[in-house]
């Protein structure tokens, strides 16, 4: 991974607490995936910021090696890679998300 | 190409060869999978990390030739 690209996604992991890097956006999701995640956030009332890698190759292939993740969508709370599609609906139907977010202090509904 | 659920079993057996593997075909096209994989090694790893074992195992294939697995782990339950 280049320098740079690196840099400009840890930036912007660095400049929100919720990222989710996702195909499209919260919007229009344009993987079943991405939205099945933004669906899970929104549920939750959590105020977060996306990173739509369809417009960005470097950091659409760049993340996968940045967090040793080979797909895409991939959630970021606090700097910390939480995990993708699977483990996001996982943890939010064993409660274990919500209480997560509590202990990063994030706002949920 | 699309890989054959023997394939990833495979793979996943290479890896962890006492796991107890499920794999279905969720559309029967070959693309779209989900697995549950049971195995010792997971335990004491956090979720993430089970899965990045598995997504190893596949030896980069993830994300490529497989497009979509979606992924259960889970350590076997003591005294069954």
């Amino acid at each position: 991974m280049l320098d740079n690209t690196k840099i400009k996604i840890e930036t912007l992991i660095n400049e929100s607490e919720v990222m989710l890097f996702m195909k499209g956006t919260p919007a229009m999701p344009q993987c079943g995936f991405s939205a099945a995640v933004v669906g899970v956030l929104n549920h939750m009332g959590i105020d977060f910021q996306s990173t739509n890698v369809l417009q960005d190759q470097e950091v659409r292939e760049g993340i996968k090696e940045f967090s040793n993740w080979p797909t895409i969508p991939q959630l970021y709370v606090k700097k910390e890679f939480v995990g993708g599609c699977d483990i996001i609906r996982e943890m939010h139907e064993n409660g274990e998300l919500s209480n997560f977010f509590e202990e990063k202090g994030i706002k949920t509904n | 190409m699309p890989m054959s659920a023997k394939e990833i079993e495979d793979l996943i057996l290479k890896s962890f060869p006492d796991a107890i593997i499920k794999i279905d075909d969720l559309r029967g096209d070959g693309d779209h999978y989900a697995a549950y994989v049971e195995s010792k090694e997971f335990e004491g790893k956090t979720m993430v990390k089970q899965h990045q074992m598995v997504y190893d195992a596949l030896e980069g294939r993830m994300g490529n030739e497989l497009h979509a697995l979606a992924l259960n782990t889970s350590v076997p339950k003591k005294g069954v």
